[in-house]
Order: structure tokens, then C-alpha cells, then sequence
């Protein structure tokens, strides 16, 4: 009786039902990393410039449009007017993978589709990024066992977001965008690095 | 003449005359011209992220939506500098096997011959760049080297895609310009003048489209059609034809190459809308309804600019409007309604206009 | 006449099952003079070929032939086989039914049974430089590791014969010349619906072939399915078709569920169907708006996906998901009703009766939009019989398909419903029929939804599910055509092969017939009334 009282209150804990607001961990390390490299300063106009610029980048990413299966309808659905995604300057969709920012993969990728999506990949003009979505596209999902599938997408093209689920909500895929975005501002488009400048001797 | 009050004519001679005094007249000229061709390229890009925030909004409001609203405050006022700031700083691609010195060419066709069509519109009384008594003619002429740029851009990407749509769009622009000469031409026959800023004068006693009735409104919406062609736009966009072509004669070209054809399909839009309200709409002049005289003294109270941009803005909406709730037609269709319908009906409306100019039956 | 005596006077030595489903064995050249009998029978000719579905029976390699009549509605399956493992040969029906050019294609990619006279033998779904057949029992799944070199497609393939010496031949058939002008089209092209690929020569802007190439979202599904559990296997079907998800897992369900014979409830019944009919009102609106966008009107694609958004909205409070719901269970539904749900229901089909209207006004009565789907694209009703295209797509060429009436499921033969037929064959026949079947579906819902009787809403079942030996089989209307579930039980719980018949395989097949001599833009359009799903080609 003792221990099924244990192992049950074990099972209580591990069980993921819903996540409290306060344990949830956004990725905001990011900008707290680079504000905390850059405390003793950071080059004024190249700074400012790569600010600038990176804002544009962020503000305006324009997706391939590269569906392979269920997560494309939820894409669909995040263009729709209820989601809308146009209100955060992610509006174009690009069908030449030339004019695309970010490809975002939706759906299983199997090892017919491998070779395209690695040339679209390589078609796509610098700076590019890339998004993972769903299941599929992460490990393989459900499909990880079958013969034909690629898991995960990251065997082939660098992948900088993975947005999970199967298929994710259209909420979900704004978090993920939201990542990328965030990613994009703590980078250094005009070359360098953020670093920590050397403290001054006196305070030491 | 209560119009006298916005013409910026004896303001640019003053400055003409003030420089010529200090220097040489050549060397006065090189600086206006430097100038006036500064302040065109500003306002081509400050109209063409005008435009594209507007072309947003309205399809968003068309569509349920909401449109560009985080980015930049409340409105989404910053996202097209953002697209503008993107574009920029994206690579431009060298193809392998392409016409290079073509390929890089072909942007630069089409922008140029944007901006000088461009620099062709009346903005104001005396605000024209180039004053010749052909404006119109030269309007139509340097319009058409943009098919030439589109042509080359498909032919030299070696690319299937781009080489349908750039044929496309070929057949397509050269036929309809067929009907847009014919409409200036009916224009011209009812002002008697190709000079722009004549054909704009003449109208300060009514709006080309009241004065010419009946055939001056069926130019007026052939003209539009066309004029939507011209530009490439919905329903007429088999150019790029996005589900068709991915995106048409500029599939391969990325960053800011592709941001030339943006620019010039939006600045297009405006300057075909431009031309229509030149033409038709009296350009700069103030609306006047004969016998409302203190309604008449109002109006003459808005600068000449402001009707221009007014009324022009106003066939953008139109075209938007087009855009958004049409279908695509296909290729056979297109041509089909250019030759068959719109150009026999376009020499009809010539020569009806040239009738009633005969018999005095225009206002 | 009964079937079973029919062929028994044609072939008297041939094998009737006795457990399962009836299914007749036949010799491979008995079942070619069968197949051509019951074909061409006057009264009651077999001129529908269902699926064709490859086995691996460890001793011998064969097929099973479903066929139905178009003119009295009976079933019936043949089966045939060839022990040799190495060189396997069977007669092509290609002749007959013309459905079966693609899927022996399949069976031969997956079994490699090649068919004789068939003239098209290349591989569909995997890579032509694939080593081995994946499906076979002995299949290394190791064998083939992932190569990122692009792939070479041949411009020819081949066919085989059977000499008048009884050897058999090969040769080459050309499917595009040296100098056609062949535009490829996919996998990653907006409007192909997915990552299907099209090679498409051209003669300018005319249409003169069209090859799909299918197999880029081929996710080995059915392999997958016979290393799972029977309530394991569920779980693919909503992956399938993902616009008729409901339905695809309502096919595999009642298949189990006759098979082990378990009754479900009426409640779980009228559950089901309701969500039947929503997840089709889904499915067409989406088709709708698609379609439009396809034909590069923009706007109309965000009228579709308002409507669609309350219909998400109603699976996600009873369900959990939007777009994959995961809601049938084998013994009934997973979860009861939310209470809102009869209330939200009725309310949007209210709103949707309202709303319609809009939909017809901005594109159905268009200039444009009539001048580019009426007389585009036509199939005749030969043709979508032969190709098998079931569904909307046959319906708008006037064969009368609809499972639901033919052959009734749940509660189809208790509700009063039309089924909508369109004899003109083109693409605004095929855009029609789904418009009105939106309206139809409103009606079987609305009377339904006042009706629904409490009680369980699933049967309890037990924990392991182990069916009896036998095939089994049970089809269902899905958005976009008769899908089929064939399962064979060796008596384990695990199925010991589980087939789905394709709604869209012979839809992109009829893409070649549709096309011919169109433009560019209606390839396009065709494509999107013939409204394919490619994740449900691929599998």
C-alpha cells in the first residue's frame, strides 16, 4: 500500500499536463548573453548599423514556400485571416527560393525529397535560415522507423528553429518565428563578435 | 488666374536666375539637373514604400485581415523600410550558366525605363521635368524599353520558368500597348496637343473624362484595363504567375536585382494610374462644378500636387481592387480579349472622338 | 446470377476463401481469362477496378483485384500469384481497366512483380536507382542509406511480353523525346498540393504530356503498419489524407471492428458520422479556397479559410486537435462529445448556410472564373470509370460512386441525402459537385445533430485486439473519393499486411488525360478540381 502510494505520487509529478507560467523559460538568455558581452561597450556606428539592419532582417522574413504534408495546411492556416501573419512583417511568401529568407520545413522530408530540399537549400541566397517543424522534420515522428524517411531534417541542412508538434498550432509556429527573430537581432551581420570588453584595471 | 497661386514656375526661375548669377549657365543647369534627378530617385522610392504599404493594407482589408501592424508602431508603418533594410543586405546571386552581363542588365532596364516615365508626370502646374510638345508621345516610347528589360531577364536566367513568363509578358505588354496608343491617341485628338502640360491646361474648365462624354469614359476604361496589363498586374500577372511559374521571368534573381523588379511593378501601378489621371482627369486641376462658384474658389485652395497625388491614388485603389478580386486568365484569354474585343473597340471610341471633336460635340 | 457461380462456370478448378472476406484464387492465366469475362459481361460488367494491392506471402508473390460494377454496385476480389521470388511475371489488365497502368507500377515498386505488357515499368514511388523491394517480408531495411546526389530520371522505360515461344521479352518505350520541351513542375511548387511533380512537354503554351512522378512524400506507411499493433496502426491514418482524417480512420476502424466483430454504439455511430460530414464540409472548403488560389485569386482563399476556422474550432473542443484529431477508436470514439458541441454545430451551419452565397458571387458566377473551368479538362464517364477516379471528380462526369449510398456505412442508409452528379465532365462539373456537396453535408449533420442518443460512447475492447485469419476489407467516402482499407490477418495482433487504397493515385493519373491539349494555367486549374491530397498518394 506504501509504495503504491509513492509510485503513484511519482507518476503525479512526472505527468506533463499543462506547464505553470512561471516555470516557463523563454528564450531571452540570448539578449541578456549579448547585453552582458557588450556591458563595457560596444563600436558605436557598427553597432548601430548592425542594429539597424538586423531590425530590418528580423522585421521582414519572407518564407519558401515548401510544404510536403499536414503542417503545410496549418501554415496555410497561420496566412489565414485568423492568425494572420502578416502583422509581423512575415506577409510574403516566396515561391523561388532565391527571393526566400528562411525555409521553413513543413513536414516529412524522405529520402526521394532529400536531394531537393538540399538544393533549395542551396539555392537560397545568404543570409538564410531554417525552421523545422513538426515532428517529422525534427526526428522523423511516427516515420522514424520506416525506410524511406530522413530523420531529422538537421541531417542535411542547418536547421536554427524547431517548432514541435504534429502538426504544431498556428501559436506555436509564431513562437518559433518569434525565436528566429530573436536570433537574428543578437547576430553581427557586418562581421565580429560580441565580446566582452577587458574590465578596467581600477575596478578589479 | 486663381491657380497662379501654386505654380511653381516663377519660384524654379528664380532659383534658375539666382544661380545663373554666381556662375556659368552650363554649370547651373548640371546642378539642377543633378538635383531634380536626386529628388526624382527620393520620391520613386518613397512613393514605390508608399505604394507597397498601401497595395498591403488594402489587400489585408480585403481579405479579413489586418495587415502589417507590430512592426514600427501602431500601423506596421515601418515594415516596408524593414523589407526595403532586407533587401538591401541580401546576396545577389551569380548563376552559373546565365547570360551574365545580360542577366545583370535586365533590373536595370526595367527601372530605367520606370524612372523616366515617371519623370514624365505632371506633378503641378510648372512642377513637369522635361516640357516638350511630344510629352506623351515620349511617355509612351520609353515605357515600352520595361519589356524590353523583362525579356532579357527571362531569356538570360536560362531558366524554363523564367523563359514562359518573360514570353508571356512579351506577348502580352506589346499587344496591349496597342490599345493604350490608341487610347492617348483619342485623348489627343480631344485636346488637340501631345504636350502634357497643355493637355492638363485644357482641362481647367472641365475634366477631360466630362467634356469628352461618351467616348472619353470608354477610353477611360479601356485605358484602365490596358493600362492593368501594362503594369502586370491581377488579373493580367501571367508574367510571374506565382502558381504557375513560381514567380515568372524573375525566378532567379534575388536581393536587391529582385527588389528592382518590385520596385518598378509597384511604381508602374502608379504611373499608369498617373497617366489616367493626366489624361482624364484633369492631372493637377482642382475639381470645379460649373455654378457652384464658391464651391469652385475652395478647391482652387488645394495645391495642384494634391489633386495629382489624390486622384492617382485613387486609380491605385481601383487597381488594387481589380487585383484582389479577380481570378487570373489565361494566356489564349488575354490575347483574346486584347485583339478581339478591347483594340477594334478602342478604333471605335478614336473614331467616334474624332467625330464629335469634328462637329464640336465635346464640351 | 451469384458472382461465385459465375466464375465458377468459367474456371472451374478456382479456390474460394473460407475465412475473412470471399476471396477467389486464381492461376495467373485463369485469372487473365476471368478478369477479361467479367469485364466485358453484358448485364453486369465489371468495369471498375478498386485497387490492385501487392502481397508477399513468403511462398509466393501475388495480387488481389478488387472489382465492382458500375451498374449493379456488387463486389468482388480476385487473387492471384506467382512462387517465383526472382523473376516474377504477371499478366498486366492494363487493357481493361486503365487505372491499372499505375497501380502495377505500384505493386511492381513495392513486391517488383513485373507486368506483362504493361508499358510503363518504372519505378513511382522510390528512387529508379532503389535497390530492392521494400514491402517483400525478406526486405534488408538497411539496404538502401540516404543519398543526397540528385536524381537522374530516364526518359524511357520498359515494357515486357511474353514471346510466342514462351520466353519473355523486354523493350524500351519513350515517354519524352529528345527535343520535347519538358517542364518540370514540383515537388516544390505552390500550387501542386504538396510535393507532387509533374513533367510536363510542351508545345509553347499547349500541353502534349504530362508524367507525374510521384513517391516524394513516400513515407512507408504500410511496411510500418505490419511492425504495429492493431490500435497502433490508427495513428497513420489521420497522416494520410489529413483533410479527411476522420474518415480515413473511420475506414480502418470498422474494418477492425468487422473483423473482431465488435458492435459499436449507436451514439459512437452518430458521432462518427457527424464528424464524417464536418471534416468533408473542411475538406471542400479548403478545396474552394485552394482552387481559387490557384487560379491566382487571392482573396476568396481567405473567405474558405474563415469558415474553416470554426470547424477547427468545434474538432478542437471535443477532439483536441485541429487538424489531426486522432478521434476514432477502434469500439467508438475516444472522447465523448463537449458539451457545446450540438450548439456550436448548429450555430455554424447557420453561419455557413449564410455565408455560401458569398462564395458563389465572388467566384462561381465570375467571367473569368467560368471562361477557365467550363469545357477545361473534360473526362468523360468512361474515362473516370476506367481510371478508377472515384469521388467528386467521377461524380462531376456523371458516374455515381458515392460509397455512402452504394454501399452504406454507419448511419449513411438512415439519413436522407442527394448524391450529386454532373454529366459535363470538366472542371467546373468537378468544382460544382464539391460546392453542393458542402450544402449536403450541412443537411445530413443538421439530421443528425438533434438526434444524437446517449449511451457509450465506445465499447470497451480488449487490451491486445487479435483478428481471426482472412482479408478484410471496408471502404468509406472520403472528401475526395472512395478510400479503402485491405487488411490480411495471419491470426496475430499485428496486421500481417495492411493496404490503403490511394483516394489520389488515380486522380494524378487522370491528370495525363484531363490535360492533353490545355494550357499551362489549366493544368493548374485541372489539378486543383481534381483535388488531390499527395501524402494519401504516397503513403
Amino acid at each position: 500500500m506504501e509504495e503504491r502510494s509513492v509510485g503513484m505520487e511519482i507518476k503525479k509529478q512526472t505527468a506533463i499536463r499543462s506547464m505553470k507560467y512561471e516555470e516557463f523559460k523563454n528564450n531571452d538568455y540570448l539578449e541578456e548573453m549579448v547585453r552582458e558581452l557588450n556591458r563595457n561597450g560596444a563600436g558605436v556606428i557598427v553597432g548601430a548599423v548592425d542594429d539597424l539592419l538586423n531590425w530590418g532582417r528580423s522585421n521582414s522574413i519572407w518564407s519558401l514556400t515548401f510544404g510536403t504534408s499536414c503542417c503545410a495546411i496549418e501554415f496555410m492556416a497561420l496566412g489565414a485571416a485568423r492568425y494572420d501573419m502578416a502583422r509581423f512583417g512575415f506577409e510574403v511568401t516566396r515561391n523561388s527560393p532565391r527571393q526566400a529568407d528562411m525555409i521553413m520545413v513543413l513536414g516529412t522530408i524522405t529520402y526521394r525529397m532529400a536531394p531537393v530540399l538540399k538544393r533549395l537549400y542551396d539555392q537560397m541566397a545568404e543570409p538564410k535560415y531554417v525552421i523545422a517543424v513538426g515532428g517529422c522534420t525534427i526526428s522523423g515522428g511516427p516515420f522514424l522507423k520506416s525506410y524511406h524517411v530522413v530523420n531529422g531534417v538537421d541531417k542535411i541542412i542547418p536547421v536554427d528553429v524547431y517548432i514541435p508538434g504534429c502538426p504544431p498550432r498556428p501559436e506555436a509556429f509564431y513562437y518559433g518565428m518569434m525565436q528566429l527573430q530573436r536570433k537574428m537581432k543578437v547576430e553581427k551581420y557586418l562581421g565580429g563578435v560580441n565580446r566582452k570588453e577587458k574590465e578596467p584595471e581600477e575596478e578589479k | 488666374m486663381t491657380l497662379d497661386y501654386y505654380n511653381l514656375e516663377p519660384l524654379l526661375m528664380y532659383i534658375h536666375t539666382s544661380l545663373c548669377g554666381v556662375m556659368p549657365e552650363w554649370l547651373a543647369l548640371t546642378l539642377e539637373g543633378v538635383v531634380v534627378g536626386v529628388i526624382i530617385l527620393l520620391l520613386y522610392v518613397i512613393l514605390a514604400i508608399v505604394m507597397i504599404y498601401m497595395e498591403r493594407k488594402v489587400c489585408a482589408a480585403f481579405q479579413c485581415r489586418i495587415g502589417p501592424n507590430r512592426v514600427g508602431g501602431k500601423g506596421g508603418l515601418l515594415q516596408v523600410p524593414a523589407d526595403v533594410l532586407k533587401m538591401l543586405t541580401k546576396e545577389i546571386i551569380k548563376l552559373k550558366n546565365a547570360d551574365n552581363f545580360l542577366y545583370n542588365l535586365a533590373p536595370f532596364l526595367v527601372i530605367l525605363a520606370s524612372v523616366l516615365t515617371f519623370s514624365c508626370l505632371p506633378w503641378n502646374k510648372g512642377g513637369e521635368i522635361l516640357h516638350m510638345n511630344i510629352g506623351i508621345f515620349f511617355i509612351l516610347a520609353v515605357s515600352s524599353i520595361g519589356i524590353l528589360g523583362i525579356l532579357l531577364a527571362g531569356w538570360s536566367s536560362n531558366s524554363k520558368y523564367s523563359l514562359i513568363g518573360a514570353m508571356r509578358s512579351g506577348a502580352m505588354i506589346i499587344s496591349y500597348e496597342l490599345s493604350i496608343g490608341i487610347c492617348v491617341l483619342t485623348m489627343v485628338v480631344m485636346s488637340g496637343t501631345m504636350d502634357i502640360q497643355m493637355i492638363v491646361s485644357n482641362q481647367a474648365n472641365g475634366w477631360n473624362i466630362f467634356k469628352g462624354h461618351i467616348p472619353a469614359i470608354a477610353a477611360f476604361i479601356i485605358y484602365l484595363i490596358a493600362g492593368n496589363a501594362e503594369a502586370n498586374r491581377g488579373p493580367f500577372d501571367l508574367a510571374e504567375a506565382e502558381q504557375e511559374l513560381t514567380a515568372g521571368y524573375h525566378t532567379e534573381y534575388s536581393g536587391l536585382h529582385f527588389g528592382f523588379f518590385y520596385l518598378a511593378e509597384y511604381l508602374n501601378l502608379f504611373i499608369t494610374a498617373g497617366i489616367a489621371t493626366t489624361l482624364f482627369l484633369g492631372g493637377w486641376m482642382p475639381l470645379h462644378i460649373a455654378g457652384l462658384e464658391g464651391f469652385n474658389a475652395v478647391m482652387d485652395y488645394i495645391p495642384g500636387v494634391v489633386w495629382f497625388l489624390g486622384k492617382t491614388f485613387f486609380i491605385v485603389f481601383l487597381l488594387m481592387w481589380i487585383r484582389w478580386t479577380f481570378p487570373r486568365l489565361r494566356i489564349d484569354q488575354v490575347l483574346t480579349l486584347e485583339w478581339k474585343y478591347l483594340m477594334p473597340t478602342s478604333l471605335v471610341v478614336l473614331l467616334l472622338m474624332t467625330v464629335c471633336k469634328i462637329y464640336g460635340l465635346t464640351f | 446470377m451469384e458472382l461465385k457461380d459465375k466464375i465458377k462456370a468459367i474456371i472451374p478448378q478456382a479456390v474460394f476463401s473460407e475465412t475473412g472476406e470471399l476471396v477467389v484464387t486464381l492461376l495467373p492465366d485463369d485469372f487473365r481469362r476471368v478478369a477479361e469475362t467479367l469485364r466485358h459481361d453484358k448485364e453486369e460488367p465489371m468495369d471498375y477496378l478498386r485497387d490492385i494491392v501487392g502481397m508477399d506471402w513468403g511462398d509466393a508473390l501475388g495480387a488481389l483485384y478488387y472489382l465492382e460494377s458500375t451498374v449493379t454496385y456488387r463486389r468482388i476480389t480476385l487473387k492471384t500469384s506467382t512462387a517465383d521470388r526472382e523473376q516474377p511475371f504477371l499478366p498486366s489488365v492494363c487493357d481493361l481497366w486503365k487505372t491499372a497502368e499505375i497501380k502495377e507500377r505500384e505493386v511492381y515498386d513495392f513486391f517488383g512483380i513485373r507486368f506483362l505488357n504493361n508499358p510503363d515499368m518504372r519505378r513511382i514511388y522510390l528512387r529508379e536507382d532503389w535497390k530492392g523491394y521494400p514491402l517483400r517480408k525478406d526486405y534488408d531495411m538497411d539496404s538502401n542509406p540516404l543519398d543526397l546526389d540528385n536524381e537522374v530520371n530516364s526518359d524511357t522505360t520498359e515494357e515486357y511480353y511474353l514471346n510466342s515461344d514462351g520466353t519473355i521479352k523486354g523493350h524500351e518505350n519513350t515517354v519524352f523525346d529528345r527535343d520535347a520541351f519538358v517542364v518540370n513542375i514540383g515537388p516544390q511548387h505552390p500550387s501542386t498540393h504538396g510535393v507532387l511533380r509533374m513533367r510536363v512537354s510542351l508545345q509553347g503554351e499547349t500541353i502534349c504530356k504530362v508524367d507525374p512522378i510521384l513517391g516524394y512524400i513516400h513515407r512507408g506507411i504500410e511496411k510500418l503498419n505490419e511492425g504495429l499493433t492493431y490500435p497502433q496502426t490508427l495513428a497513420f491514418t489521420d497522416r494520410l489524407d489529413y483533410l479527411s482524417a476522420h474518415q480515413n480512420r473511420h475506414a480502418l476502424c470498422m474494418c477492425i471492428e468487422k473483423a473482431a466483430g465488435i458492435e459499436i454504439s449507436e451514439r459512437a455511430q452518430y458521432i462518427r458520422t457527424i464528424m464524417d460530414e464536418l471534416q468533408r464540409i473542411d475538406s471542400h472548403l479548403l478545396f474552394y479556397s485552394c482552387l481559387v488560389m490557384d487560379m491566382g485569386g487571392l482573396t476568396p482563399f481567405f473567405y474558405g479559410f474563415r469558415e474553416r476556422e470554426m470547424i477547427l474550432d468545434i474538432f478542437e473542443g471535443t477532439t483536441g486537435g485541429r487538424l489531426i484529431q486522432n478521434y476514432n477508436m477502434i469500439g467508438g470514439v475516444q472522447a465523448d462529445l463537449h458539451p457545446d458541441f450540438q450548439k456550436k454545430v448548429k450555430a455554424f451551419i447557420k453561419h455557413l448556410r449564410s455565408v455560401i452565397k458569398d462564395y458563389h458571387d465572388i467566384f462561381t458566377g465570375n467571367v473569368i472564373a467560368t471562361t477557365r473551368l467550363k469545357g477545361v479538362g473534360v473526362l468523360s464517364r468512361e474515362d473516370v470509370i476506367s481510371l478508377g477516379a472515384t469521388g467528386g471528380t467521377g461524380r462531376a462526369s456523371g458516374w455515381a460512386n458515392d460509397v455512402r449510398k452504394h454501399h452504406p456505412y454507419a448511419l449513411y442508409d438512415k439519413v436522407d441525402f442527394r448524391e450529386i452528379t454532373y454529366t459535363e465532365g470538366d472542371s467546373f462539373a468537378r468544382y460544382m459537385v464539391r460546392m453542393d456537396e458542402i450544402m449536403e453535408s450541412c443537411k445530413i449533420i443538421e439530421q443528425l445533430i438533434d438526434n444524437i442518443p446517449e449511451g457509450e460512447y465506445r465499447v470497451k475492447t480488449k487490451a491486445i485486439i487479435k483478428l481471426p485469419e482472412g482479408v478484410f476489407s471496408s471502404s468509406v467516402e472520403t472528401s475526395r473519393g472512395e478510400f479503402c482499407v485491405v487488411l490480411e490477418s495471419h491470426g496475430d495482433k499485428y496486421p500481417y499486411r495492411l493496404h490503403y487504397r490511394s483516394t489520389g493515385l488515380p486522380l494524378v493519373h487522370a491528370m495525363d488525360t484531363a490535360c492533353r491539349g490545355t494550357k499551362i494555367a489549366d493544368l493548374i486549374a485541372i489539378g486543383g478540381t481534381l483535388d488531390f491530397v499527395i501524402p494519401d498518394i504516397d503513403r
